[in-house]
């Protein structure tokens, strides 16, 4: 017997923006606010689980197509990046800069490079909660 | 030509021996293993008549400079002495071995190559300045003798007695070295010289005594004393010339040289004394006795072997207590060190031919039992006169050397009563009377072995080959052997003067400072005294009992099996096996419950014992915060929900009270103003929960019986001591709080360094990213276990019904 889900997709449909807006939100803010790469990842995943559960894994397959254990490889291959990226500028290993830039559109705005570490990290945690949920969810 | 280089001569040989056995299988590969030794025996025989006149050589190679270790080859009287014995013998038993050993059948290259081993380790041993060296040498001769004994790896018997005399020789050898060690940490160095030199302020010291015991323990096991003696019986499974050249002549001697060479150093104890003559008397005793029970031709050698080694051990020990005389040199204390170097002479001699004549006979006529053999005297007349030269030298008869070494046993032990020191006065009467009757044993089984071979009727309805005499090629090396204990006692000052008088003034420098000082002279005649009637009474009883051996030789079978040493072993052996096997199994259950159990066991009584060793428990109550409500409301749940984990009836339940738990640890973030854990944590409590849900749906139908967890009290006591001692822990750990907390340079730098505002993600990101490099690392790996676990099932049976 089918079930009537109409409820469910609709408010996926409008809650799974929310939650994805949220995420990115407590990712940026994480320096400087409680937030950061571990929250927002666990955040976006359950943005994607939520689909998957309105949807089902298959159609999210089909609208993500992406392979989480790549994802996780580069968001490790990000976080090393950027710890090791200070050893070409000879200070040691995982020194962090920053400074002030004025962009447009934000203004003056600090850049950080343990923002980039922080992408890293967010995308290891999306990726391997991912794989996780999706690899049992689809064990027979 | 460097001494050093030519110890280690024959096991560079050894290296070529494969070589020639494969290009030159025509010709027996023995003939070219012949030269060396005799070129050796040579080269040693030339240094006599300096080392006779009191001189010595050393020669040195380093080999670790850095730790003091190198291999140091001193020769004197004693060392010298040892390498003729050594390359002299073993050229002779290389000649036999030729005419023994089938070119075809046998594994010749193997056999040479562990012989060639053999000798190198024997050399170093008796040459061997530096103990350590001395150490690598002896273990050297274990392992060669393991694999002589172990030639014929076919058989069962030849396997046994080869782990056997490798347990104990190795055992003794171990223990050797603690006493090397303890000497060298005592005297500062490793050279036996120096260490002779600073002798008296060694005897002063704590481990002295350790070390003589240790020392001993070595020098006993590798001579065969009691109790170590078991092995050299089993051994007797080796190819003839390995039994007459290792188990007579020159291994079982290695033990008998370690005392030598250590008694300038330990003959100050009264210890080392009693123990040397007292195990060596009564290994003489025990052994002769046990002789005469042997039905194996070489048994009988190999207990007369044991017994012979006994007697010269007892020598030695006699030959330390002359440290103890004043005035040595006019009283017969003199003797005893001078009959052990001449009867050790004796022994090498008439022994090894004695095993070569039990080779030739188990040759000839395929078989060594004695019950079997007889009248083989007309067959086979010159291996019967080497053979009763050898038995009447051993049992002490005219004219053959053995009998002016029994002499002057007889006369050291006679002496020895005569001792004032340590008791001697009392229990001194006991030595000679114990060595009269090891002399006498020894007497009939000499008798026993020659006569019940040779004399009495032929069976040659029972041996397995026809017997006939053996190739003149085979006889040679006895009959050379015998002609030398002829030689030596027509001789006897003649050895005395070049090879025993050196060895005396090597083992007794506290005496004498050269070896013309040594005023022993060997005479045939002594004079009507005691020794003179203990030896007529010898021959008397000996020959009667002799005489009368069939009628009483049954009553050996009396003695029950399960009492001897041999079974003890075996017994020890087994125990150590099966029992370690079943102490393991004891508490290796396979239970993880049992291994859990340990474990808590051991934290809380490790910690607890701490607490309690080092008076270190303290609790303060003066830097609490206050209490508020909210924490302990929260509290009361936290502890709710714990215990309905634990008296759950469903694991439904428990999991969802695991999820309160969760919660409400997440609230605890909270109210203690942490908001990234608080975040995190009830993230990651959802999915876990979820995770068990999804655990507990797969539960196997049948094992899904709903029901309590059992009690048991064990359980219950070590949870508590557990939960317990954390707590003690904790509260002590926070009453000592000594140091002030790093944080403080965080919160001031967080914004000036680092550029930001969360102290929490900051740290984690920049100044501790490393930690939260290798935990996404740990994410990581995570991912790809579980991928694993679900995918690749290879081993499942489902899985191939599948691939089908």
């Amino acid at each position: 017997m089918k079930t009537n889900d109409v409820m469910l997709k609709t408010a996926t449909k409008v809650v799974t923006f929310i939650i994805l807006m949220f995420a990115v939100h407590i990712f940026f803010a994480g320096h400087y606010t409680p937030g950061g790469g571990f929250i927002g990842g666990l955040l976006t995943t359950s943005a994607i689980v939520l689909l998957m559960l309105a949807f089902g894994i298959d159609t999210v397959k089909k609208i993500l197509p992406i392979n989480y254990v790549v994802l996780s490889a580069v968001g490790l291959l990000i976080a090393i990046a950027t710890a090791s990226a200070s050893i070409v500028f000879d200070v040691p290993f995982f020194t962090h800069a920053y400074d002030y830039f004025d962009l447009p559109l934000f203004g003056e705005t600090s850049l950080h490079s343990a923002l980039l570490f922080d992408v890293g990290v967010y995308l290891v945690v999306v990726g391997v909660t991912m794989t996780i949920i999706q690899t049992i969810g689809e064990d027979e | 030509m460097s001494l050093v280089l030519l110890i280690f001569l024959p096991i560079i040989a050894a290296f070529f021996i494969p070589l020639l056995y494969k290009k030159l299988g025509q010709i027996h590969t023995g003939w070219f293993v012949l030269l060396l030794p005799a070129a050796l025996f040579i080269y040693y025989s030339t240094l006599l008549p300096s080392i006779a006149d009191g001189g010595s050589r050393i020669s040195e190679l380093q080999w670790i400079p850095s730790l003091d270790i190198a291999f140091i080859a001193y020769i004197d009287g004693l060392s010298l002495l040892f390498s003729l014995l050594i390359t002299g013998i073993g050229a002779l038993v290389v000649l036999y071995s030729i005419f023994y050993l089938d070119k075809h059948r046998e594994q010749l290259h193997n056999f040479y190559v562990y012989l060639l081993m053999f000798m190198t380790a024997m050399l170093g041993v008796v040459q061997s300045d530096h103990l350590i060296s001395l150490y690598l040498f002896w273990e050297l001769t274990s392992i060669s003798s393991f694999l002589l004994i172990g030639y014929w790896y076919t058989r069962d018997r030849s396997r046994f007695g080869a782990l056997k005399s490798m347990m104990i020789t190795v055992f003794g050898g171990l223990m050797m070295l603690g006493g090397f060690v303890l000497l060298g940490i005592m005297g500062g160095t490793y050279s036996i010289r120096e260490l002779i030199a600073q002798a008296p302020e060694l005897a002063g010291h704590d481990f002295f005594v350790w070390a003589l015991i240790l020392i001993l323990l070595g020098a006993f096991t590798k001579s065969a004393q009691f109790p170590f003696y078991i092995w050299l019986p089993d051994a007797m499974e080796a190819p003839t010339p390995v039994s007459a050249y290792l188990h007579s002549a020159t291994m079982v001697k290695a033990g008998l040289y370690l005392v030598a060479r250590f008694t300038p150093i330990f003959a100050v104890s009264s210890t080392w004394v009693w123990l040397v003559t007292g195990i060596g008397l009564f290994t003489m005793v025990w052994a002769s006795f046990w002789a005469l029970k042997q039905k194996d031709l070489k048994g009988i050698l190999a207990y007369s072997t044991v017994s012979q080694l006994g007697l010269i051990m007892s020598l030695l020990g006699a030959s330390a207590a002359a440290f103890h005389v004043e005035d040595v040199i006019g009283t017969y204390f003199v003797y005893a060190g001078f009959a052990a170097i001449f009867h050790l002479i004796n022994h090498a001699v008439f022994k090894g031919s004695l095993f070569m004549v039990a080779g030739i006979i188990d040759h000839e006529t395929g078989t060594r039992d004695i019950r079997k053999l007889g009248g083989l005297m007309s067959l086979m007349p010159i291996s019967f006169t080497i053979a009763m030269i050898g038995a009447f030298s051993m049992a002490g008869l005219p004219p053959f050397g053995g009998f002016l070494s029994k002499e002057m046993f007889l006369t050291a032990m006679v002496t020895l009563t005569d001792f004032n020191l340590f008791q001697f006065d009392t229990w001194g009467i006991l030595f000679p009377v114990i060595a009269w009757i090891g002399s006498v044993f020894t007497f009939i089984y000499s008798f026993y072995f020659v006569f019940h071979t040779f004399a009495g009727k032929h069976k040659p309805e029972e041996l397995p080959k026809k017997a006939h005499e053996a190739p003149i090629g085979m006889l040679l090396s006895p009959a050379f052997l015998a002609i030398l204990v002829l030689i030596i006692f027509i001789i006897p000052n003649v050895v005395g003067d070049w090879l025993v008088k050196p060895a005396v003034a090597a083992i007794q420098p506290f005496i004498y400072s050269s070896p013309q000082e040594v005023p022993v002279n060997v005479g045939y005649w002594h004079g009507a005294n005691t020794e003179f009637f203990m030896t007529l009474g010898i021959f008397a009883v000996g020959f009667l009992m002799f005489w009368t051996l069939r009628k009483w030789q049954k009553s050996y079978d009396l003695y029950p099996d399960g009492l001897t040493l041999n079974r003890l072993y075996d017994n020890l052996m087994f125990l150590s096996d099966a029992g370690a096997n079943r102490f393991s199994r004891l508490y290796m259950t396979g239970f993880m419950r049992s291994y859990l159990v340990y474990m808590f066991s051991f934290v809380v009584i490790i910690v607890l014992g701490t607490f309690v060793l080092n008076d270190a428990f303290a609790i303060d109550m003066n830097n609490l915060a206050p209490v508020g409500l909210y924490e302990i409301v929260i509290m009361l749940v936290l502890v709710g929900s714990t215990l309905t984990i634990l008296f759950s009836k469903s694991r439904l339940t428990a999991i969802i009270a695991l999820g309160a738990v969760g919660y409400t640890v997440a609230l605890f973030f909270v109210i203690f103003r942490a908001p990234d854990l608080a975040l995190t944590q009830l993230v990651i409590e959802t999915i876990s929960v979820a995770l068990f849900l999804l655990a507990f749906y797969y539960l196997p139908q049948i094992s899904r019986k709903e029901e309590r967890m059992r009690f048991r009290l064990g359980n219950a006591v070590i949870a508590l001591g557990v939960g317990v001692t954390m707590t003690l822990v904790a509260l002590a750990a926070h009453s000592g709080k000594a140091i002030p907390s790093i944080s403080e340079f965080y919160k001031e730098t967080v914004y000036t360094e680092a550029g930001g505002g969360n102290i929490v993600n900051v740290i984690l990101v920049d100044y501790r990213g490393f930690d939260t490099l290798f935990e996404i690392a740990v994410l990581g790996i995570a991912g790809i276990g579980i991928i694993t676990l679900i995918k690749l099932r290879l081993t499942k049976k489902e899985g191939q019904h599948e691939n089908k």
